[in-house]
């Protein structure tokens, strides 16, 4: 402190603090809770059981989502199933395995401004690299290479289209850098005393990172989990690039079938002329935001499972 | 493979009785018809193929929203049998098809009516000509105030409502208003969203936009439709005047094309038969405009024949901008 300052001019500076504090707090709460209101407002009276089970109509009051919300969950769950070890598995490595070389700078490197990468530019590699495979299996779909009876659930064929496969995968390449940064983040922070201590009591590195290291994690693994799933579920773009399937009359049946998802059938509804569009167009934010919540429901309970107390 | 069967025996069921030779008893429709293309178009195909769906339940039907440029990007790749378009296929995209093998049948479906509107507390302006909207709108156009159109009007700047520069609205706006290679106004309100700009109008008094029909249809009574007078008396937007074509230059066409070989598939054959059928009743329905009775006559035919290729370009391949009704007539 260069000036001396008086005991009151103190106070108030910390009142003032505190006040800009909960003023901060206060609008992003009360911007959160005018558009949950709004949208609540909007579409809770068209939200039902046969909104749910519908699929999409030009009658605005028969028009369902049953297709876009089973497809936003089986390409959010392939996208979660896959980012998660991947991810996870990047980070150990990098933090606890790999030694510090100019290799593993030049992977750090590259992770950080995948970051950064707008998400449309992921659908683009997912269309190049999933969906179409680079264009050497041919471009047409009837020339695909194909294993199993395409109404099984094992149906698998190659290159896989605008699937839910490669939509999943596509997204999984949006939030993979973030699960990575994140989990990086949490390991660090775990002290360095716990790990000198497992291997001075004769564990592997394995055994350190398994038994000790991760479980220490957890929560800020799945902090970031919860982050980058939430982001997978709004995203559209790179799914307008693969494919921007809009209207399906079946919900996906294998990894190989054709999806819609809830953001694409809202943001199509938002933008009708029809006021009645609109109306459904809000339940389906309702259910989405619903999706959103279970999603991160399980990373919270997966959370709770796996956290072991630090004594 | 069984397809040249298949075709062959096609060919030979459409030569001698056409689509209709489906009957009761014929098995159901199997198989998948992909669909992608413009988000305008969209509510018409979404329409016919809930249709379509009810009665051939085993046809997956999927329609995707790439946009008319992302659609047709992939039925020049041979990626999907049917393209949604809201304006007529380009000279490189047809080059493209050409390249990858794909022959096409251009089918026109509906009007889309551009409407401009302004506010209804607006009294002056009832009616515009072509030459004052692009001097509202033209990056060279002169009119920053309403007074600059008809010095009797007042003298407040206007407000210039736009749709999005991506969108095939403001393209086809933009050819019919100043040409190809003009240029709009920089200094407008632009909205990807047209309900943001229906409200944008239906809030500012001295503003003026221009959408779809439907937008304007839905909107009554929080806007008020500019006539275009061209000359010949002014021409209000309804829809009797967008569909016998005298609410021009504003009427816009739009495009299903198929792809000819995905049309010797008997699901996409009876698809697009069946969207020929309905396209009337349930064109309105979705808020656009049908064609008149003789240009669905003469599309029907082209689709008889698969006539391939557009009507839109020269013998030389140059695309031109004729008005439907010329090009079809």
């Amino acid at each position: 402190m260069s000036t001396p300052r008086s005991a009151s001019q103190r106070v108030l500076s910390n009142r003032v603090f505190l006040w800009l504090c909960l003023c901060a707090i206060n609008i992003a709460v009360v911007v959160l809770a005018v558009l949950l209101i709004s949208i609540v407002w909007q579409g809770w009276g068209t939200l039902s059981w046969q909104f749910l089970g519908n699929f999409a109509s030009r009658k605005p009051s028969e028009a369902g989502i049953a297709a876009s919300l089973w497809g936003s969950v089986w390409v959010c769950t392939i996208c979660g199933v896959v980012a998660l070890p991947l991810g996870i598995g990047t980070a150990v490595f990098l933090e606890e395995f790999a030694k510090k070389s100019r290799f593993t700078r030049i992977v750090q490197t590259n992770i950080m401004n995948l970051a950064g990468v707008p998400s449309i530019v992921y659908g683009i590699l997912g269309l190049t690299a999933f969906a179409r495979m680079f264009g050497v299996l041919g471009t047409n779909a009837d020339d695909a290479l194909s294993w199993g009876d395409s109404e099984s659930l094992w149906y698998v064929r190659l290159p896989f289209g605008s699937s839910v496969l490669a939509g999943g995968l596509t997204l999984m390449l949006v939030i993979l850098p973030v699960v990575i940064i994140s989990t990086q983040e949490a390991l660090r922070s775990v002290p360095g005393s716990l790990r000198a201590g497992a291997m001075a009591l004769g564990a592997t590195r394995w055994q350190t990172v398994w038994g000790i290291t991760l479980p220490a994690a957890i929560p800020g693994i799945m902090t970031g989990a919860i982050l980058s799933m939430s982001r997978a579920i709004g995203e559209s773009a790179p799914l307008l690039v693969l494919g921007g399937i809009l209207l399906v009359f079946n919900t996906p049946q294998n990894l190989m079938s054709d999806f819609a998802i809830l953001p694409l059938q809202i943001y199509n509804w938002a933008g009708r002329p029809q006021p009645a569009f609109h109306e459904i167009a809000a339940s389906a934010i309702m259910v989405q935001l619903v999706v959103l919540l279970a999603f991160n429901g399980v990373a919270v309970l997966i959370r709770q499972k796996l956290q072991k107390p630090l004594q | 493979m069984n397809t040249l069967s298949l075709i062959a025996s096609l060919t030979l069921l459409a030569t001698s009785s056409g689509v209709h030779a489906r009957t009761q008893d014929a098995a159901p429709l199997k198989g998948a018809i992909k669909i992608d293309g413009s988000s305008t178009v969209y509510p018409i195909t979404e329409a016919v193929a809930e249709e379509f769906n009810k009665s051939e339940k085993k046809v997956r039907v999927t329609v995707g929203i790439s946009g008319t440029g992302g659609g047709f990007k992939r039925f020049c790749a041979g990626e999907v049998d049917i393209a949604d378009a809201s304006r007529p296929i380009k000279k490189a995209e047809a080059e493209a098809a050409a390249k990858s093998g794909v022959e096409f049948v251009e089918l026109p479906i509906a009007y889309d009516g551009l409407t401009i509107v302004v506010h209804p507390k607006n009294t002056w302006c009832s009616s515009l000509t072509l030459a004052d909207v692009k001097k509202i709108y033209s990056a060279s156009g002169t009119a920053k105030l309403w007074k600059d159109i008809n010095p009797t009007w007042p003298a407040v700047a206007i407000k210039v409502y736009s749709p999005g520069t991506d969108s095939g609205t403001f393209d086809y706006f933009k050819e019919v208003t100043v040409g190809k290679d003009g240029a709009i106004r920089s200094d407008i309100s632009v909205s990807e969203d047209d309900n943001v700009l229906v409200r944008g109008v239906a809030g500012d008094e001295n503003s003026i936009g221009f959408f779809g029909c439907a937008y304007y249809f839905e909107n009554k009574e929080q806007l008020k439709a500019v006539g275009i007078d061209n000359g010949k008396g002014v021409i209000m937007p309804t829809v009797d005047t967008i569909e016998n074509g005298s609410y021009t230059p504003f009427s816009r066409p739009l495009f299903i094309y198929i792809n000819k070989a995905s049309a010797a598939r008997p699901e996409v054959e009876a698809f697009v038969a069946f969207y020929l059928a309905h396209a009337t009743e349930l064109v309105n329905e979705v808020g656009y405009v049908k064609l008149p009775a003789a240009i669905y006559a003469k599309v029907a035919n082209n689709w008889k024949l698969r006539r391939i290729g557009t009507q839109f370009t020269t013998a030389a391949g140059d695309a031109v901008t004729t008005p439907l009704a010329q090009a079809y007539e």
